[in-house]
């Protein structure tokens, strides 16, 4: 808890957001990390509920790309394939590919981010969601990051730059 | 027969040219003062080549080879609109005006804005390997901080050159304008700079709604200078390749080998918008 009041109290100072969930990994690097998703090492989460998993950015990657100004999505309909990119968000000079983390058969697309796509910036893990995937493998799902794990990755990187 | 794809380091301690022969064509490294270390990068130069070609060149390299990049551009040949990935033309562009004048436009792979280029433009671009450049994190900003850090070189002592938001500006005057495009493994980065404009291009181009706080709602020619004001096109080119030299080992490059050696059959996103695209863009508003 105590760890917990320190982070966000110097979030708060940095102006970096940092909600106070009691399910949130609270990471040096101040990025949101949510417990019970799973991550890829290139910065795409993953939530898996029943037969479909969700799959979007992380907090860590809208950070460091700024406020996203367009989002290329792929059809529904079409697959994804594990590390491969499946879509791009264009954050005001760049284009940064989107990789996919598990592969599987696209059944819905995030329509809302084409008239918004800052809710990647406001809501990376909730509206921020970008396309939700029928897994065709689950040790895809099994072989990705934690959130301590992602947690500590992220410091990691940051470190070493 | 294929682009030469493994990385490597050279150590040199003097200055030297050599040329060799391999199965993709010739290559020549170019005189370096401290090169020890440094990683490889092939370095293109071009005159007067079409905007749209280089743009494929560039977007096959950044998809298809494993090798560092710099390509730089004299000049491109015919007046030529270039939007970014998500441009919408009828915001952007006077579509009545460029129809009228059967002006190209383009949409390319990076993002960014909209510009139009000429044989007054310059053009230099960066692709690189993630790891080519130490402590650099392969993002928006910090990649823009260290293309500005490079031209600091080439311009110091020399107009009130920086930075300013994603623009190289002299003052608060714009010259240089920059788009990137970043994948799993690499990244591009690629400006065109003003070396000297026609006005009266600049009036195919509409007011950008998105557009950086210090442009202060100036229109074209308040906002934007010409470099040739402050340097020579051979002097900017050449410093550009020093400054370059500075963190890579450049090896002169020729396109021949490109097209002789591209072992993937890859389709490049850059294209002409056609007539028709342009016309229901400007009914449709966007």
């Amino acid at each position: 808890m105590a760890l917990r009041m320190w982070a966000s109290s110097t979030a708060n100072a940095l102006k970096i957001s940092c909600a106070s969930k009691p399910y949130l990994s609270l990471s040096r690097c101040f990025s949101t990390v949510l417990d019970g998703l799973k991550y890829a090492e290139s910065h795409e989460w993953v939530k898996h509920e029943g037969s479909v998993a969700t799959i979007g950015i992380t907090d860590h990657a809208q950070d460091h790309l700024g406020e996203v100004v367009f989002v290329e999505l792929p059809e529904p309909g079409g697959s994804v394939s594990k590390g491969k990119g499946f879509g791009a968000v264009e954050s005001v000079k760049a284009t940064s590919d989107v990789n996919s983390p598990i592969s599987g058969e696209i059944v819905e697309v995030n329509s809302k981010l084409s008239e918004a796509p800052g809710l990647i910036n406001s809501s990376p893990y909730e509206e921020g969601w970008m396309i939700k995937v029928k897994p065709s493998s689950s040790s895809e799902l099994e072989s990705l990051m934690g959130s301590k794990e992602y947690t500590k990755f992220c410091e990691e990187e940051d470190a070493s730059h | 027969m294929g682009i030469l794809c493994c990385v490597c380091f050279l150590q040199e301690e003097e200055k030297e040219t050599r040329t060799w022969n391999s199965s993709s064509g010739s290559k020549m490294l170019i005189p370096q003062t401290r090169n020890i270390g440094l990683p490889i990068m092939n370095l293109m130069r071009f005159k007067g080549l079409p905007i749209l070609q280089q743009l494929h060149i560039e977007e096959q390299l950044l998809r298809t080879s494993s090798e560092n990049w710099c390509i730089i551009n004299d000049g491109t040949n015919d007046p030529t609109i270039v939007m970014g990935v998500s441009g919408k033309p009828a915001e952007l562009l006077e579509i009545e005006s460029v129809l009228r004048d059967q002006v190209p436009v383009i949409r390319r792979f990076t993002g960014g804005g909209t510009v139009i280029v000429d044989p007054g433009t310059i053009f230099v671009t960066y692709i690189c390997n993630k790891e080519a450049i130490p402590d650099l994190q392969p993002y928006p900003r910090p990649i823009m901080s260290w293309s500005s850090s490079l031209y600091s070189k080439v311009f110091q002592g020399i107009g009130d050159f920086h930075l300013r938001e994603n623009d190289y500006v002299f003052g608060n005057h714009k010259f240089g304008g920059n788009a990137q495009s970043i994948t799993k493994t690499k990244w591009i980065h690629h400006t065109s700079f003003l070396w000297d404009f026609d006005v009266r291009n600049m009036a195919y181009l509409k007011l950008p709604k998105r557009a950086p706080a210090y442009r202060s709602a100036r229109g074209h020619l308040d906002f934007i200078c010409r470099l040739k004001d402050y340097m020579s096109r051979s002097t900017f080119i050449d410093k550009t390749v020093e400054a370059a030299g500075t963190q890579f080992l450049l090896r002169s490059f020729e396109l021949e080998t490109i097209e002789n050696c591209s072992e993937t059959e890859f389709r490049p996103s850059t294209r002409f918008l056609t007539n028709e695209e342009l016309e229901a863009a400007a009914v449709a508003g966007q």
